[in-house]
């Protein structure tokens, strides 16, 4: 548990700058057992406008759950639903704690009006720092509804009180028996975290089971309804008109052909031009008819120029993190090896496109979106349409898949600005193009490393440098006593000039770039004292949570020992993030003359701390294995002048059935540990451990990502 | 050219007057609200907008209204019957093979097409026949397995 985090959250007050009190706030929410509580320390969760919303909540929690007097548990958590089984795994734990049925709790995300303030779901921050706030929350529930029914039972205290399913009974007298919902029933009780203790692991009784997914019947039935399924009575579709790069700026548009289908609205608003039609099909014939002049972007950066320019433009490198001294182990070093490593931008490409349907009923606007940040975007629709945020409402229903990409979401404020000048429902749906120019790409990023070891080859000096994808995963976990890491420029905005479109989060922000370099330069460097690459990495580990997973993926992978390049095919890498230890191992075969790679076996460990849902655990492991296989191989938006050349997935690939590698995941048990997060970990290593294999196949090492057909082919002709 | 067309869908009659060149895509989730067809690509790349025309797999998003005139349509609103899901619809959910959701009602009809034709199909076999399927979660591994257990179940009862 984070002790700091409970200090914290049991300091709780009113805060009356919202002008709502938490009375207030409890006429509306009804009756039942509340708990309020939050996650960390306020300022991090404080929203910036400070303003409340109707129904208003008092900024002291940003979560909560009640027990009504019908016997269910609800969960109001401001957090999104990306695919990721966040809504069953914190259904668990609530349930677990509170000894009611995994059944029995409904869990509301992602709704501002219904959950108190977010900022977003990303970063595996759900489980690992909500998760823990949760579980406290329901055990102080519990322990409220025990002391309650020891009142209700007339007996001297809650010492003999069994709960199962939400029915608490005397473990003396079966008769005096009592349900939660019987408690609550007709009451309104408040109670914010305090501390108290958890389950201990042993008791567990929903935690470490796979209940079928809440989600599980909408999902196979095509009822789960996304943005784009939501279509108020009377909505209109909008296309707008868009440039044919970035940086190329509008001079006319003539749409006297567009106005001629009838039904067709052309709608100038600012600098946006959009057609709206009751059919989004005959919109986008209409936005077809418009003859647009844009004067081109300025001559710029293409996919291959562009790591030169981030080199020359990047702002000053800073220091990551630093031991020993680099002059020193410079001295010490009897073999120097100094590589760079690239990585290309590459998309998000969620199979749901960016969409949103706004309505103004009213003075309330109200916007369904495929966003990871609806608190946020409610904050931007109302600066952007003149709204006081109280009076803007954002839900996002299931979100078809985000991975970092849905943290920005234009497509809402469009919507939000149609729906305002039409008076009608707008619908936003971003076609393929669409998403593809305006997504925030991950980062093209350089890494400069150079690192040393001494005559008995142990090593002792990492110089590293990343440029451009953020310093996340880049401090080094092996043993050197000489190293520094630097980092220059983030992964996301705030680089004005930097790059020629926007970038930002994408799984795993930086790490994956981090962990590709890193993992291909301790292969480079056992290969070239002839070590077999899992001894090596044994011999500077001594970090018992990554020695463990290794061992466990070298083991259940069958490693045996060799130099690489061995002929056999295998690679290793390890990886840490969020809190969590993987370590991966494959197996390729390289076609050496068309330089196809076929990935025949990943096997991944991970030590995750407490596993919630063994399952959803295994399933992440196999979804970034899968999604990972993508950057590795193949995934890399051209793009020149400004103009994205690939606009669509016939020339921008990512995985498919075919590609598909066995795949074998091991999860750790450390359930003492506190959860660490699941979503991002397991892609991470995904291009180093393919590096290493091709490399062990066919001694050509592979520095730049994706490592295409094309690419492999030059490095073995380079030899 | 708008003209009136009849054709089944989930096996009830139903008869539109449409512009006949009109995507099928929009057609089924505007004009007759089954939003469990998506949106995924426009172009048949992709996979989401799958639909089973007279026992064919095909990309809702590129098929002309008019070319099912007459036909039958089925999409995933209509593979549970009285209730009963199908087969492999019970086998997703067994196998949680889905993440976001988004790619599984294309993934299910293309299944369903498959098992149509052939009702064991071998593991090769199915990722032949999905790899046109894109998922971006990375659910692959359990799609197959899913399918392969409901081709197990099914005993060509489909």
């Amino acid at each position: 548990m984070h002790s700091d985090d409970w200090n914290e959250t049991s300091e709780i007050a009113v805060d009356m700058a919202t002008g709502v009190s938490r009375r207030e706030f409890l006429q509306l929410a009804g009756t039942g057992l509340f708990v309020f509580f939050a996650t960390g320390p306020m300022a991090a969760f404080q929203e910036p406008s400070r303003l409340p919303a109707p129904p208003s909540y008092p900024t002291d929690f940003n979560a909560y759950l009640r027990i009504g007097g019908d016997g269910r548990v609800t969960c109001f958590v401001g957090k999104v639903e990306l695919g990721q089984g966040s809504k069953t795994a914190l259904a668990q734990l609530a349930a677990d704690e509170l000894d009611v049925s995994f059944d029995s709790v409904d869990m509301v995300m992602g709704d501002t009006d219904l959950c108190p303030w977010d900022m977003g779901t990303f970063g595996s921050l759900t489980i690992r720092r909500f998760g823990p706030v949760l579980r406290g929350a329901a055990a102080e529930a519990r322990a409220v509804l025990l002391q309650m029914s020891a009142d209700y039972l007339q007996l001297p205290s809650v010492e003999n009180l069994h709960v199962k399913d939400g029915v608490v009974t005397c473990t003396k007298d079966e008769h005096k028996s009592v349900s939660y919902a019987k408690l609550v029933e007709g009451k309104r009780i408040e109670r914010h975290l305090e501390k108290v203790p958890v389950k201990p692991v042993p008791a567990f009784t929903v935690i470490g089971t796979a209940p079928r997914r809440k989600d599980a019947l909408d999902m196979v039935t095509g009822k789960a309804r996304y943005a784009a399924d939501m279509t108020p009575p009377g909505t209109l579709h909008a296309r707008l008109l868009r440039p044919p790069a970035h940086g190329a700026t509008l001079k006319e548009a003539d749409t006297t052909a567009a106005e001629k289908i009838p039904g067709v609205r052309v709608i100038r608003d600012g600098e946006m031009i959009a057609v709206i039609h009751e059919r989004p099909d005959t919109a986008e014939r209409a936005l077809e008819l418009i003859r647009a002049r844009f004067e081109p972007a300025q001559p710029g950066e293409d996919d291959k120029t562009i790591f030169d320019h981030l080199l020359k433009a990047a702002p000053p490198l800073q220091i990551v993190d630093e031991k020993g001294s680099l002059a020193e182990g410079e001295k010490l070093a009897a073999r120097v090896v100094e590589e760079t490593y690239l990585n290309s931008y590459v998309a998000h490409a969620p199979m749901e496109t960016h969409s949103a349907v706004a309505i103004i009923e009213g003075r309330r606007l109200t916007v369904w979106a495929s966003t990871q940040t609806p608190f946020p975007l409610r904050q931007q629709l109302a600066q952007a349409i003149g709204f006081a945020p109280e009076n803007v409402r954002v839900i996002a229903p299931y979100v078809g898949g985000g991975f970092g990409g849905k943290s920005s979401s234009g497509q809402a404020l469009e919507a939000a600005r149609l729906a305002k000048v039409t008076g009608k429902p707008v619908q936003v749906v971003w076609d393929r193009a669409e998403e593809f120019f305006y997504d925030t790409f991950r980062p093209a990023a350089v890494v400069k490393i150079r690192a040393g070891v001494n005559a008995a080859g142990k090593l002792l000096l990492w110089d590293y440098r990343v440029y451009c994808a953020g310093d996340r995963g880049s401090r080094q976990f092996y043993d050197i006593p000489h190293q520094r890491t630097q980092s220059s420029g983030g992964w996301g905005a705030g680089n004005p000039g930097l790059h020629p479109f926007a970038v930002g989060p994408w799984r795993a922000p930086g790490v994956n770039t981090n962990t590709f370099a890193r993992e291909s330069h301790i292969d480079t460097l056992a290969s070239k004292l002839g070590s077999d690459p899992l001894e090596f990495r044994l011999s500077h580990l001594s970090d018992p949570r990554m020695r463990r997973v290794l061992l466990a993926a070298a083991k259940q992978f069958g490693w045996k020992p060799a130099s690489a390049p061995s002929g056999r095919g295998v690679g290793l890498a390890c990886a840490t993030d969020v809190g969590t230890y993987v370590a991966t191992a494959a197996e390729v075969a390289v076609n050496k003359s068309t330089g196809h790679v076929e990935v025949k076996r990943v096997v991944c460990a991970q030590d995750q701390g407490l596993t919630v849902n063994p399952d959803g655990s295994r399933q992440q492991m196999e979804s970034g294995i899968t999604m990972g296989l993508g950057y590795a191989l193949a995934e890399e938006v051209r793009f020149k002048d400004g103009a994205v050349l690939d606009r669509n997935f016939d020339s921008y690939q990512i995985p498919r059935f075919s590609w598909l590698p066995r795949i074998e995941t091991i999860v750790i048990e450390n359930p003492e540990t506190p959860a660490s997060g699941c979503g991002e970990p397991p892609i991470t290593s995904l291009g180093a451990v393919v590096a290493n294999a091709i490399f062990d196949a066919t001694g050509a090492r592979l520095r730049q990502l994706p490592m295409t057909a094309e690419r492999i082919k030059t490095a073995l002709q380079r030899g | 050219m708008r003209r009136n067309i009849s054709f089944t869908l989930n096996r009830k009659p139903v008869q539109l007057t449409v512009d006949d060149d009109r995507m099928l895509l929009w057609v089924l989730r505007y004009d007759l609200g089954l939003t469990g067809t998506k949106f995924g690509c426009g172009a048949a790349l992709c996979g989401s907008c799958t639909v089973i025309v007279d026992e064919e797999a095909v990309r809702s998003c590129v098929t002309p209204v008019k070319e099912i005139a007459g036909k039958h349509l089925l999409t995933i609103e209509g593979l549970s019957r009285e209730g009963r899901l199908h087969p492999i619809q019970e086998a997703f959910i067994d196998h949680h093979a889905f993440q976001c959701g988004y790619c599984t009602p294309g993934m299910i009809v293309q299944a369903y097409a498959l098992l149509l034709k052939k009702a064991r199909p071998t593991r090769e076999e199915i990722i032949q026949h999905l790899d046109n399927n894109l998922c971006r979660c990375g659910s692959h591994t359990r799609i197959v397995d899913a399918i392969l257990e409901a081709a197990g179940s099914t005993k060509g009862a489909v």
